[in-house]
């Protein structure tokens, strides 16, 4: 504590901060709570705002799929396999001048006998007129609201929710003629709710070790440190394809994503372990902590009241940086097939169609869903950098 | 020193044994025994099976004898006899299909050990020592995105490009005419022209992390007194950053790679099926789908002991390499 106001006199008392401001600066930060100090360092961290910004966008679409996908993701629609991408005109060019009124370009398909495969070429001449809020499948909102809404659709729908009439495929179409851009959607609800699932899973197994280990310290920590170095010695995807391979074939899929979550995290749990371990060493020998016990406060007491509160930033940011990690082996499972198994759509699910070579240089746009990876993974790694530092206040 | 051998050895042969019950588990998963997998495979193919086959087999795995005879009869089989079982998808007992792969993999996972060095080294140097210029800003934003980019996403985009660009596939490890052929300098030549492509998939996102890793600890080592002295006793710059903080910052580096060789060998697997290269991935991918049991259980268990090996040399080396460590533990 002492050594933490000498910290923050230093910083505040710097010498380029003028006298007259040096109290009020002074005063902001010693009656601050420690998290608004978090966010008020947090928010200096330009990369890890973008980052902040980024994860609420996409868990917006994870709550909000079926209002900003214009198809369902299993529509499909056999005329239309591996239709490239249709661009999005939002103004067009009619006899009174450029109005607001979007479209996309519609196909004009020919078969190339030598080939036998359909060949499509964006047709300037035809448009497919394109609406903002359109009234189309009907779903439930959130799981609880009847709605027919979405943010963009073509202006008619067809009454049967499989199939794709009119086509307006922003991102182009797979082998079967479905919709990439809405799979994609539909896909980061699933990948990330199996993050958040799967590093909830691995926080509690590593909650509980980690913390024990560290408590007591002896000879449970080093039982609990050679089972993690042994399952940190053991190359993961390997072992993962060994498991998942034995999940049996009859599962629902409910079933199968149950199964791979705790599959992930019953490996994934070792490095928030290590984290939580770390942390309860360095606060144990704490004079709070001592004077804590010395007042009579039971152990649990001790840790839910002393410890838990003093190192929850520190775990907060480790599970955001392990969110990361538990999507990439997902979608590196999945795509090898031992992972989620269709009608289940995640983006590892997706990214198998785009497989082999032959696929990916027909429809170079089956690789899109990784963008879509890539970016929430930075995204993350960004958020969880930051909080990092920013959960240490007094840190440089 | 010898005395941190020998309990290095010590806490190594439990995690081989886990890592043995583990293998045989993954074995033992799949629904239905061994046996009648094969009777049903044999049958399949219009051979008959008579019943003396069958026995022979009965008793060299110990199928109806409880689970722990099975298990040793199938550790005790690897230890004295080097047998592995028989893979039925090949037809061909699982040791005489392993050990080239197996040589293969680690070859590349030990380049790309190598490449991430190289590269992690000297970028994370200059990024520390030029902080918050152009160039850390490069190598930072390379490095993120470097840890974001699934591995195989990364080879399917090589691909995609190396057909389209320069209309050339990127895939396998050899040559048409060296696939088959016997080991020589030529064929191994061959072997490194293609090698870079997996290398440099695998290697980006581990050279990521250790850029980051070097950055840190060499930015934490550049402020310390000693620095300064040495400078003002009027040392070049570059000698000084090399003889002392590199040195120091270098030592979490080298602890790194106990956990680096798991991920490089784990990255390789999903990479060499993209690519399609004769290594451990593609194989073992075969065998789980085919529920060929004894081939991916083997290889299972081979990739994680000889990594577990690996770690334990890198240990080796890091105490002879830092005294405090070894005085330490």
């Amino acid at each position: 504590m002492l050594n933490d106001r000498k910290q923050v006199e230093r910083e505040a008392g710097g010498p380029a901060v003028p006298n007259n401001s040096r109290s009020t600066e002074e005063a902001r930060v010693l009656v601050a709570s420690q998290w608004l100090l978090m966010w008020r360092k947090f928010r200096k961290h330009r990369l890890a705002m973008v980052g902040g910004t980024i994860t609420i966008v996409v868990y917006l679409v994870v709550l909000f799929a079926e209002f900003l996908a214009p198809f369902p993701s299993n529509a499909f629609s056999s005329q239309h396999t591996y239709a490239p991408p249709q661009p999005l005109h939002l103004f067009d060019r009619t006899a009174e001048g450029l109005r607001f009124s979007p479209y996309v370009n519609g196909y004009s398909i020919t078969i190339n006998q030598a080939a036998l495969k359909r060949e499509f070429v964006v047709d300037k001449a035809s448009k497919v007129p394109v609406r903002l809020f359109v009234h189309g499948t009907p779903y439930k909102l959130l799981g609880l609201f009847d709605a027919d809404l979405h943010l963009i659709g073509p202006s008619v729908y067809d009454e049967d929710p499989t199939r794709i009439i009119i086509p307006m495929y922003l991102l182009g179409a797979d082998r079967l003629g479905r919709d990439v851009l809405s799979r994609t959607i539909y896909g980061t609800r699933i990948s990330m709710t199996l993050g958040l699932v799967g590093v909830a899973l691995s926080f509690v197994i590593g909650l509980t070790l980690g913390g024990v280990s560290g408590f007591y310290g002896g000879w449970v920590d080093n039982t609990i440190q050679r089972v993690i170095e042994l399952l940190r010695s053991i190359p993961t995807i390997p072992l993962w394809m060994g498991l998942a391979a034995a999940l049996p074939s009859d599962w629902t899929p409910l079933q199968v994503f149950l199964g791979i979550t705790i599959l992930l995290s019953l490996i994934g749990w070792t490095g928030l372990a290590r984290v939580v371990r770390g942390r309860f060493l360095a606060l144990r020998t704490e004079d709070f902590i001592l004077s804590a016990r010395l007042d009579g406060n039971s152990t649990a007491r001790t840790i839910r009241v002393h410890m838990i509160p003093a190192f929850a930033s520190h775990i907060i940011a480790s599970l955001t940086l392990a969110i990361p990690s538990m999507i990439l082996s997902e979608t590196a499972l999945s795509f090898l097939g031992l992972g989620l198994r269709p009608p289940i759509v995640s983006w590892g699910v997706l990214l198998k169609e785009a497989q082999n070579i032959r696929a990916v240089a027909t429809a170079p746009w089956l690789l899109l869903p990784g963008i879509a990876v890539i970016i929430t993974v930075l995204a993350l790694n960004f958020l969880g950098d930051g909080l990092r530092d920013a959960a240490d206040p007094y840190g440089r | 020193m010898l005395q941190f051998v020998a309990r290095r050895i010590l806490y190594m042969i439990p995690t081989l044994i886990i890592v043995s019950i583990i293998s045989f588990i993954i074995i033992q998963l799949p629904p239905g025994d061994y046996l009648t997998t094969v009777v049903t495979n044999l049958r399949a193919t219009g051979e008959t099976v008579d019943e003396a086959t069958l026995a022979a087999m009965e008793q060299r795995y110990g199928l109806n004898q409880p689970i722990y005879v099975q298990y040793w009869k199938w550790i005790t089989g690897i230890l004295l006899r080097g047998d592995f079982g028989q893979s039925f998808e090949w037809n061909q007992p699982v040791s005489a299909l392993i050990w080239g792969r197996l040589g293969l993999t680690f070859t590349m996972s030990l380049a790309t050990l190598l490449f991430t060095w190289a590269v992690a080294f000297p970028v994370g140097i200059f990024s520390a020592v030029r902080q918050y210029s152009i160039g850390d800003y490069i190598a930072t934003f390379i490095g993120y995105v470097g840890l974001a980019v699934p591995d195989f996403l990364l080879a399917l985009i090589l691909m995609y490009v190396a057909f389209k660009v320069f209309n050339q596939s990127v895939g396998g490890l050899f040559s048409p005419d060296y696939v088959d052929a016997p080991w020589s300098w030529s064929k191994v030549w061959d072997l490194l022209k293609h090698l870079w492509v997996p290398v440099l998939i695998i290697g980006t996102g581990g050279t990521a992390g250790l850029i980051r890793v070097m950055r840190a600890n060499l930015l934490d080592e550049l402020h310390k007194p000693y620095v300064v002295t040495a400078r003002a006793k009027g040392m070049t710059e570059a000698r000084l950053i090399l003889k002392y903080p590199v040195r120091v910052a270098l030592n979490p580096f080298v602890s790194t790679v106990g956990w680096t060789l798991p991920i490089l060998v784990s990255g390789s697997a999903v990479v060499s099926i993209v690519l399609a290269l004769p290594t451990t991935g593609p194989l073992l991918l075969r065998a789980l789908m085919s529920q060929d049991m004894y081939l991916a259980g083997s290889f299972i268990m081979l990739l994680s002991v000889l990594t577990v090996i690996g770690t334990f040399i890198s240990d080796i080396l890091l105490a002879w390499l830092d005294p405090r460590i070894r005085l330490t533990q």
